[in-house]
């Protein structure tokens, strides 16, 4: 299943599972993370799932690269993909104040901010993983109508909640962070609350997620409750 | 019965409490953080009678001022630190690093500075009264996760105290060491970058530039050239890791990093050097040194067996 297995520095391993970014891949690399995690392999300190790369960190005190590759190559694993997720519904404000880019998007792709709302909204989009900052999901793909490329210059801060889109993903930014996505909205629901240890993370990587219109009245009213 | 414990009068620049770290998360999104210093804090613990890896307080540049309130106790500062105890009769006490002093109702303890450092530490003993949050006692700002709601220390807030250990009079002669090379091992990008930038990285001095921080270390020098792509799809990072952006200018990651970019990897640091490459404050001079990964594997055996020396050495 893993292509290439190298070291990344003296305390991580580097499993690469091929070039292209695609579902297969990336639930080949979220069926083997999430299966590595119930088999309790000595000196794993952390894992982090990406399109298609898994990068396993372990303490140095307990293993080594060498012996840690020869744990993973020694185990089964059933090349079966996983089907337990979920779908999630998230609503979303573009009201221009909260729809930072929308001139850059229009005029770059050329067509209006209702057609790219409606293309955007038309579509349910696929978890390849979370992270950057706590609970960030990476969520694709999108239209090729609406792909462009990031910010040349990334703002020094986006606002919590801002969704953005950058080539065919988008994601949601769970923090007030840096970043250079093209922003056309605003969430008002949490999307990493840290007061859950269990599940902190609303959108797990495999969860299919759906974005929704709402109007600044209802936008408010969230925050309300 | 009341708790022991200090009242802030000011939180300083960048006061946490830190532990040895966060594991099984980054797949969320939260890195590791921890101390910085873990040879520092591993010392602090053991001068103040506590367990190893008792949580404490990590400040940086300008620590905390904090007022005691409770019965005798014996409190320790590691690290380069310019500190000063202010006894409740006015009497001002300079303070010395690697050594038990005294604190009794009513000081201040007042953290001026670190000397040609980042980082230094501050242990009581018995320790700070903290729950822990997700399996540990470290903080992450960014994410807000951690003890004291996942902030900084700030001014005007109570930091309650556990009941106290032993008290044991501690002391050890220690001096931080300077280090020559940070060691480096080739990132899974190396072979993005040109010849003349993989001699320039390895022979030409970095400074450490004022972008530095928790999260990283940006560096300013030889702009190293990329030939491949400067952008590769995102994926998981590590402490230590050295990315290139299309400015080509070095950012070294560090405890608080994002933990998925898309910046090439052209190299990362190795563990034994991690400790003394983030003490290394804005303006420092860098110089980096390739090895392999069993020299890696090696010298970090090799710093362990010191660090244990060390501990080893605190009567």
């Amino acid at each position: 299943m893993i292509k290439n297995i190298v070291n990344l520095g003296d305390a991580a391993i580097y499993c690469d599972f091929g070039n292209e970014v695609n579902k297969i891949t990336n639930s080949k690399v979220i069926q083997y993370f999430k299966t590595l995690k119930t088999k309790n392999v000595n000196g794993i300190t952390n894992m982090s799932p990406s399109y298609n790369k898994l990068i396993i960190t372990f303490d140095l005190n307990e293993t080594n690269f060498d012996k840690l590759k020869e744990d993973l190559l020694n185990l089964e694993f059933k090349d079966q993909i996983a089907n337990d997720s979920n779908k999630i519904e998230i609503p979303l404000c573009c009201d221009d104040e909260y729809s930072l880019d929308i001139q850059r998007l229009e005029t770059k792709l050329k067509i209006t901010k209702n057609e790219i709302l409606k293309v955007f909204l038309d579509k349910t989009y696929f978890c390849y993983m979370t992270g950057f900052v706590a609970g960030m999901p990476f969520l694709g793909d999108l239209e090729k109508t609406i792909m462009l490329d990031r910010l040349e210059t990334p703002r020094v801060t986006v606002p919590k909640g801002s969704v953005g889109l950058t080539e065919q993903f988008c994601n949601v930014y769970t923090f007030e962070s840096p970043g250079g996505w093209n922003i056309i909205g605003n969430t008002p629901i949490e999307i990493f609350n840290h007061k859950n240890p269990d599940q902190p993370n609303l959108i797990s990587p495999g969860d299919e997620v759906t974005f929704y219109k709402i109007n600044k009245k209802d936008f408010i009213k969230f925050y309300d409750k | 019965m009341i708790n022991d414990y200090f009242s802030v009068i000011r939180g300083g620049l960048n006061s946490t409490f830190q532990d040895n770290g966060r594991k099984y998360f980054y797949h969320i999104g939260l890195p590791f953080s921890g101390v910085m210093d873990k040879r520092n804090f591993e010392i602090a613990n053991k001068i103040v009678n506590n367990k190893k890896n008792d949580p404490m307080i990590e400040f940086a540049f300008q620590g905390p001022a904090l007022k005691f309130f409770g019965s005798k106790r014996y409190m320790v500062v590691t690290g380069d630190v310019n500190f000063k105890i202010i006894k409740k009769s006015n009497i001002e006490n300079h303070g010395k690093c690697y050594q038990t002093f005294e604190i009794n109702d009513g000081d201040i303890i007042d953290i001026i500075s670190t000397n040609k450092s980042v980082y230094g530490y501050l242990s009581i003993n018995g320790g700070f009264k903290l729950n822990k949050i997700w399996g540990s006692y470290s903080t992450t700002v960014r994410a807000r996760v951690g003890p004291n709601e996942g902030n900084k220390i700030t001014n005007g807030q109570k930091l309650i105290l556990n009941n106290s250990n032993e008290l044991v009079k501690r002391s050890l002669n220690f001096i931080n060491s300077k280090i020559e090379f940070i060691r480096v091992l080739a990132g899974t990008n190396f072979n993005y970058f040109s010849e003349q930038s993989k001699n320039d990285f390895f022979s030409r001095e970095f400074l450490v530039s004022k972008l530095t921080d928790r999260m990283g270390m940006r560096l300013e020098g030889v702009k190293l050239k990329n030939l491949k792509k400067t952008n590769i799809k995102s994926e998981g990072l590590v402490k230590g890791t050295i990315q290139v952006p299309a400015d080509g200018n070095p950012i070294i990651l560090l405890s608080d990093h994002g933990t998925i970019g898309g910046y090439p990897k052209f190299g990362v640091v190795i563990s034994a050097d991690y400790g003394r490459l983030v003490q290394l404050p804005p303006g420092s001079k860098i110089k980096f040194k390739e090895i392999q990964l069993k020299d890696a594997e090696n010298l970090y055996k090799l710093y362990n067996m010191e660090t244990h020396n060390i501990l080893s050495k605190i009567l």
